[in-house]
């Protein structure tokens, strides 16, 4: 074994995300093992490290997984980071294939989330106290959320993008609702996503308003799935078949990323700074800049969302991106379709398998294997989640060299 | 809503009150403890002394610059509404829909309800000058009552 400075993703699968009633999340997560394993044309023998995420389990999540499909005594590394889970359990096999510790390295990211309903507001019962005791860090004497602003996500982050319209103008409730219509489009041509409906803009503002602007389509899908994928070096990638080093695709850049103080983090969680400083780590890594990419994958987990990372990911220019959404950019048929996935406001948001299945996403393209939403001629493709804490990834990823 | 919430609070004491017996007694606890009560009521922070980097809760060691040592400051009362949303769905016992929102308070960012004014996006405007107020939160069975503090408009 050597420490080879150049990673390809060898194989990789998600499972149709949606609701799987019949499955636990040991079956879901084993089926995006066997699916990547078989893609890359390898076995469980020949992994030497795995890194599991799932967050809403009891825990232990890859000694599950390996006693459902091949128990060989590697190393296992449970990882858990919120949204960028996924992302996290890649980047663990990615650092230690990297390091020379072993040659391939299998990530798996499972969840199992229809029906979970509102995320993030939870706390303490309004009428549990019958004496007011202060408790916890603030010293509150009972439950703060929806008194002391909100802690749900779809609250969080619709201030997320109302503060970017407030820095640079522009970002209407409409604009918001194009940008899910735009999604809700593009996932009409994914079999893997949850929700296939195309929604106007109109039947987008006028649906349940959860958190001003973001109504439920401009909201992130709860639903099951997972993904898995194989990595593996360069100097063992050339030693396998011409097909696999064919359709292997080399990781350019992996990077994750916490956020550095600011200001106002304690009180809204800034999503921008990592996200920017991510970005810049990985254009630098990789040696190519934005104009380059060809697809982007991005986290929108929420309508207000989607449009700030535009800017944090060097999309646009600096408080360009109402401007660089009204110009047809972002579309699939644009200079940078963002999100031909369908993204996370119709593919879904399995939360510990979306870091995987969003790579998943953009190898199909670089394989030229994306079926009817295939991006023509795509060679270099990005791919960003974001886990409130909070934890950014970015993948940059490019098509093999090797000729068919 | 502010009002809706007062009343469900009033009723939830009432009822506690018949079960335990228990009269108002004119005793008042902030709801967190960086909101200081008493004839000017504000909030306050814990200052970084080397950076001035503010927290609401306590912190072993700056998160900005790692210093140790910290004292207490009084945040300003007015500010600008920087960011808000309109919350239509909460979590169970939340009353809906309310404004939550971000308010630059010269300098310092705090999080907060935008309240006495409508819950809607023709009466909300970023940018707009708020002020802080404070509200009832409700009693508890001795009788004391939970004080809250939100920002309204100027």
């Amino acid at each position: 074994m050597s420490a080879s400075d150049d990673i390809w993703i060898l194989g990789i699968h998600m499972t149709k995300f949606g609701k799987h009633p019949d499955s636990d999340i040991v079956d879901l997560g084993a089926e995006a093992i066997m699916g990547a394993l078989a893609d890359g044309g390898v076995t469980m023998g020949d992994m030497g490290i795995m890194a599991a995420g799932n967050l809403m389990g009891g825990g232990g999540i890859g000694q599950q997984l390996q006693k459902q499909v091949g128990q060989t005594g590697i190393p296992v590394y449970n990882v858990s980071n919120a949204c960028a889970t996924g992302a996290t359990a890649l980047r663990t096999a990615i650092m230690a294939v990297k390091a020379g510790e072993c040659d391939m390295g299998l990530a798996v990211g499972v969840e199992k989330l229809a029906g979970a309903g509102l995320l993030g507001g939870g706390g303490k019962s309004r009428s549990s106290a019958n004496v007011y005791e202060p408790t916890g860090r603030f010293g509150a004497v009972t439950g703060t959320d929806g008194r002391i602003g909100t802690a749900t996500m779809p609250g969080v982050f619709a201030q997320v993008g109302m503060e970017y319209g407030h820095k640079y103008g522009g970002a209407t409730f409409e604009l918001f609702a194009q940008i899910s219509e735009k999604n809700h489009g593009h996932s009409t041509l994914n079999p893997k996503a949850a929700y296939t409906k195309a929604m106007s803009t109109e039947q987008i503002m006028n649906d349940v308003m959860i958190a001003y602007p973001n109504t439920r389509p401009m909201c992130s899908a709860n639903c099951d799935g997972a993904a898995a994928a194989v990595v593996v070096n360069g100097e063992t990638l050339r030693t396998l078949s011409q097909e696999q080093q064919r359709r292997a695709v080399k990781v350019s850049a992996s990077v994750l990323t916490s956020d550095p103080w600011q200001e106002s983090c304690q009180v809204l969680p800034d999503v921008n700074t990592l996200t920017r400083n991510a970005a810049t780590q990985a254009y630098e890594q990789a040696g190519v800049g934005p104009d380059d990419l060809d697809l982007v994958e991005l986290h929108d987990c929420f309508a207000t969302a989607e449009l700030v990372h535009y800017d944090n990911l060097g999309l646009c220019e600096e408080g360009g991106a109402v401007d660089f959404f009204k110009s047809g950019a972002a579309h699939r048929d644009g200079r940078m379709p963002v999100n031909v996935s369908g993204g996370l406001q119709s593919k879904g948001h399995p939360i510990s398998a979306t870091g995987i299945a969003n790579i998943w996403e953009v190898c199909q393209h670089l394989r030229d294997e994306g079926g009817d939403r295939q991006i023509e001629g795509a060679n270099v493709g990005l791919a960003h989640v974001i886990g409130l804490g909070s934890a950014c990834g970015i993948h940059i990823l490019e098509k093999s060299a090797v000729a068919v | 809503m502010r009002e809706t919430w007062h009343e469900e609070e009033v009723r939830v004491s009432d009822v506690a009150e018949q079960v335990s017996g228990s009269q108002e007694s004119g005793a008042q606890v902030p709801l967190v403890d960086y909101l200081v009560l008493g004839d000017d009521p504000h909030l306050r922070a814990q200052e970084c002394v080397a950076c001035q980097a503010r927290f609401f809760d306590r912190r072993n060691a700056c998160a900005s610059c790692f210093g140790a040592e910290f004292r207490t400051v009084d945040i300003p009362n007015e500010g600008v509404l920087r960011s808000f949303t309109i919350v239509a769905h909460a979590g169970p016992g939340i009353d809906v829909p309310f404004v939550a929102g971000l308010v630059d308070c010269g300098g310092t960012s705090v999080r907060g309800n935008v309240i006495n004014i409508l819950a809607d996006p023709d009466h909300v405007a970023l940018g707009m000058n708020v002020r802080l107020a404070t509200f009832s939160v409700g009693f508890d069975d001795n009788g004391t009552e939970a004080v809250g503090f939100g920002y309204e408009p100027i």
